[in-house]
Parts: C-alpha cells; structure tokens; sequence
C-alpha cells in the first residue's frame, strides 16, 4: 500500500514578537492510504498543529510534507486551496456549519468550487448526507439540530467532495459519550467500507480505540506509547 | 444554491440589523432622487419660445423693482396682447410667523392674463375692480386662516408705509376667492387692488416688481422677450425677460445656491450612510471571521472569500438604492403637483435613477473594500482559534 501522508523532520515555529516558539521539531512520519490514525497528546503538543500541515492550512517552517504523493511545500495559497477543495475532507470539534444555511446547502458548500450542474450538486449533497443518516433533516438548519446531527452533517459536507483524506480535530469533544460512539462508528465505516484515510486528533483514549493506529505526541515530538522519542 | 445565493442568506443573518441598514439606505437613495430631480429642476435653462404668458422682471436682481411708465413701451411691442403687474408688499399677519405673499394688480389687468383663476363669487371680480380696499385671496388661504368673504385682515407692511400717517398697518376686504380648476396654488397670494397701494404708500407706489406679459404666438415668445429687453437695454432700469417656470426658479434661487446646498445635504447623507453601513459590515464581519476561515478550509481562495464579502456589502447598497429609486418614481408624481408650481417642470429622470444605481455602486464598494481586504488577508488557523 502506498503513504497517503509522508512527513520528513517537519518543523512549524510560531514567532511571538522577536521570540521564536518551536512547536513541531523533526517530525517524520508516514500513514498509509487507507489507515485510520489517531493522534493523541497533551494540550500544547503539537496534535492540531500537525493536522493543520497536513491539511495545507498551513505552511511547515521545515522539512518536507507530501500527501498523496503530492508536495505540499512548494504550493502557494491558491494552489493550496484547489488542492484542498479535491483531496481533503474537514472536521471539526464544534462542527462550524454555516448557521445560515440549511443542513443540505451547508453539505453542498464544496461543490461549489466545482463544474458540477446545480441539479447534481444537490443530488450529491442529498447522498452524503443519506450516508450520515440525516436524509430526512436536509432542510433543518443547524440550530434546529442536535450536536450529534450537526456533526454528521459537517461530516456529510467533508464527504460531498469524496476526498481520499479525512482530517478530524477532536471530532467527538463536544458531544456526550453515546452520540460520540455513534460518530466514531460513522467514522469507522467511512474507513472500512469507504476507503478513506483518517487523522484524527483526539485526547479520549476510547475514541483512539476505534482507530487502527495511535500516535501520540509531546513537546511537538512523536513519541511511543512510553513518552519515547521516534 | 450558488454563490449569489451564499451571499444573499449571509446578508440577512441578523434580519434587524440588515432591515434597518437596507432602510437607512433606502431613505438615503429616497432623498438623493429627490434633491438630484430639485437640483436638475433649477439647472434647466428658460425655454421662452412655447410659452404664451412671460415675466419681465430687473435684470440685476429680483429686488429691484420697475417704474410703472415701462407699462406702455412694453404694450406697444408687437405680439404682445395682455399685460399685467406684481408689487412685493413684504405684509405680515398677525405675529409674523404665518407667511404669505400679497401682490397689488389692477384686477382687470391680472384675471385677463391669468385666464385660468376662476373667482367666486360670481361678482367677486366687479367688486374686487371697484372697491379700492377690497382683496381676494386664493382658496388655500381659506383652508389656512379660515377667512370668509367679508373678513377685513390688518396686515403690516416690512417695506412700505402709509402716506397720511406713516403707520405700516394696512386693512382689505375680502371680497372673493380665486382658485385655478379648484385647485390651490403651492404659493397661496392675496390680492389687493394697486390703486388703494399707489394712493396710500409713501414711497414706492409708482413701481412694480415684475411685468407678466401674454403673448399673441407663443412661437415669437422668445423674439419678444428680446425685443422688450432691448427697449430698456440702456435705462437706468435694464429688465430680463424670462418665463413664469424659470421666474419661479430665481425666486427660489434667493434663498441661496440650491446645487450647491442639494450637494451638501447628499455628501452629508451619504457620509453618515458610508459610516452607518460600513460599521454594520464591520461588525457583520468580526461575527464571521471563523464562518470565512471554514470556507478558505473547504477550498474557497482568499480572493473568493474577499469577493463575496464584497458582494454582500454591494448587494446591501444595490438592494436599498433600488428600493430607494423606486420609491422616488412612486412618489414622484404626488410631489410635482405642489413643486412644478414653484419648479416648473418638475420629473424623477431616469437619469438621476442611473446616477442613483451607480452612486450605490459605488457606495458598496467603498463600504465593502475594508472588510473584504480583512477576509482576504484572513490565515484559516488563526482565524479557526477565534471560536
């Protein structure tokens, strides 16, 4: 199987006035396509700022980053953009739906970037969210749904686009323990049976549980399970 | 949905707070129409030819008067078939803070070239021709005062005053009502005889404000006008003969220079609206700054982003002005009844709707710049961490 994400002594520093703050030091990593990784870690550790890179919201101070065989590196805002819009879904901790729109428009959002027709953007953001199970919810807005449904439907729009890369920031931290099973599961058979590859920031261990791989950060290092430098 | 449609709901988030600017805007747009169609009322030039009644008036200043002797040089010129005069008294009832104009004419004279004013009652211009002290009024200072054919009104004089006694306090009889087609004029006059004021005043009665003149063809109107400015071209009293619309203009236009004070009350207008409304957008902003940082995340481009922050103040302006225009064409025709009578012609032009658009135009993107170049420059992760 081939990397889905590769990472090469990656490096992200933060400048606060003339202070310099390392946040990422010599990150290496690879996830395969298909993998379903959880990133766990201290507040502070770098997890977010991790997902962020590998994303293309942002741009690493050093190192190389390649995502789908892609180099992210070189690629300029614009560019990064595109590239967003094609290959990467997003999730989030407190969902960011547009509260104006309607649970079918906020999914149909992406597709605006694309040449798809009017008809089949909303024939393609009905689908996603019939696969979220919220078919019957698409003209409610968010405020008219719960935190569980509001989820599926960010989830539904990180889906509309069918990217090949999931990038989750604490998906389940603002939802109860059984609504965050039902997303983790929905999460799960996106892996299994969609083939997507998913990172996930999480700090609950049972979360990290219903992935296939955990990483765990420190200090903005990859360490092991023990607080081991890799 | 669409972009346009992104933009649309994005604009009415807070109903209120976007009603209440699209009114602010529209009440803005509402005032531009009507002060620009004021501005363009003044800005025409006389139109003499066409016209069957003009006004011979001083050429220097609507202050001036004229002598009375012109009265006949001015008859004898050809095409001129009726004649008749005006006198500012400058008379105040009562305290003073009920305005109204009084004229002096010689009754005959005035009814024949204003054809149009129907007296009542039916005796009323006899009386008013024999009765040296008697006046009448038009109707819409019956409605105003409550007078009744009858009443005897004291008016006090700013100019003139008595010969006998030099008081200024003069007395009329109302002997009757005049009305055109039962329609009050938007400048409501009494009339009083001008033999009862040339006998009484102590200075001034051998003089007139202005001449109106009806002419035989209306096609020679301005050949006559020119001839008639030709007789006193070189007397100590030079005339300016023009018609009854623009007449009415440079009456209005002593109050000062109505483009000039059109334009300062629309850069006022639109400077509080420039503010009022970019502080909206600001703030209509600052509420979404993490909504336009999940829209970079999906795939928007910073110029994206920028531009439909820009639309949406744009379509704020376009939508209020628009609403603003038409506002003007509805009300347009309720106001030229009472400002043509002043104006002369007086019209919403679709030319000033032109203007209007583009001003809101314009207006949008002023308002929208800042707040788009905001979002432009907006870096998704720390606009994220602003949740």
């Amino acid at each position: 199987m081939s990397a889905a994400v590769t990472c090469r002594n990656l490096e992200k520093q933060y400048t606060k006035g003339k202070e310099v703050v390392p946040v990422l030091t010599g990150i290496n990593l690879e996830i395969e396509e298909g993998d379903f990784v959880a990133l766990m870690g201290p507040s502070g550790s770098g997890k977010t700022t991790l997902l962020n890179l590998i994303g293309g919201l942002d741009h690493p101070t050093g190192g190389e980053i390649e995502v789908g065989g892609v180099d992210l590196n070189d690629m300029n805002g614009r560019e990064l953009a595109k590239w967003r819009s094609e290959h990467v879904g997003f999730i989030f901790q407190f969902y960011n739906l547009l509260p104006v729109l309607n649970a079918q428009r906020n999914v149909e959002l992406p597709l605006l970037l694309t040449k798809l027709s009017r008809k089949q953007r909303a024939k393609n953001a009905g689908t996603a969210l019939e696969i979220v199970g919220l078919a019957d919810r698409a003209k409610h807005k968010p405020s008219e749904l719960s935190g569980g449904q509001q989820q599926r439907v960010a989830i539904a729009r990180a889906l509309v686009a069918d990217p090949s890369l999931l990038v989750c920031d604490e998906p389940t931290g603002d939802l109860d323990r059984e609504t965050a099973d039902e997303i983790l599961g929905l999460l799960q058979t996106l892996n299994q049976e969609y083939g997507k590859t998913i990172i996930m920031v999480t700090h609950d261990p049972l979360a990290a549980e219903r992935a296939r791989h955990v990483l765990h950060m420190d200090k903005g290092k990859l360490v092991t399970d023990a607080g081991v430098e890799v | 949905m669409s972009l346009f449609s992104l933009m649309w709901a994005n604009l009415f988030r807070k109903r209120t707070r976007t009603t209440l600017t699209l009114l602010s805007v529209m009440v803005a747009f509402l005032l531009f129409m009507l002060l620009q169609s004021i501005a363009d009322a003044f800005a025409v030039g006389p139109q003499i030819a066409g016209n069957d009644r003009i006004v011979v008036g001083a050429k220097y200043s609507q202050i001036d008067n004229l002598p009375y002797s012109q009265k006949q040089q001015i008859m004898a010129v050809e095409g001129v078939e009726a004649i008749t005069h005006t006198t500012w008294f400058g008379g105040m009832y009562q305290d003073g803070k009920s305005f109204f104009a009084q004229f002096p004419v010689m009754p005959l004279e005035y009814f024949e070239v204003y054809s149009e004013l129907m007296l009542e009652p039916a005796d009323a211009l006899q009386r008013f021709a024999r009765e040296r002290g008697s006046a009448v009024i038009d109707i819409g200072l019956v409605d105003r005062f409550g007078w009744q054919v009858g009443d005897v009104v004291p008016l006090i004089s700013q100019i003139y005053s008595k010969k006998e006694d030099g008081s200024r306090t003069f007395e009329f009889e109302i002997v009757g009502t005049y009305s055109d087609n039962g329609r009050s004029s938007s400048f409501p006059v009494m009339l009083f005889h001008y033999e009862r004021f040339r006998e009484s005043v102590a200075f001034g009665g051998d003089s007139v404000s202005q001449w109106t003149v009806r002419v035989s063809e209306p096609d020679r109107a301005d050949e006559i006008a020119q001839e008639i400015d030709a007789l006193f071209e070189n007397s100590s009293d030079p005339t300016r003969t023009t018609t009854e619309d623009e007449s009415n203009r440079e009456f209005a236009r002593q109050l000062g220079d109505m483009g000039f004070i059109t334009t300062m009350i629309m850069s006022a207008v639109f400077f509080t609206i420039v503010l009022l409304t970019g502080n909206t957008m600001t703030q209509a902003l600052r509420e979404r700054i993490p909504e336009l940082a999940v829209l970079k995340t999906l795939g928007f481009t910073d110029m994206t982003v920028s531009l439909l922050v820009l639309g949406e103040a744009v379509l704020l302006c376009l939508v209020g002005g628009a609403i603003g225009v038409g506002m003007a064409f509805l009300l347009g025709p309720g106001l030229s009844v009472s400002l043509e009578e002043v104006l002369g012609s007086f019209e919403i032009a679709p030319q000033a709707a032109l203007t209007g658009v583009g001003l809101s135009l314009v207006i949008g993107l002023v308002i929208g710049a800042l707040p788009a170049i905001t979002a432009k420059r907006l870096a998704i992760v720390d606009a994220l961490r602003r949740q």
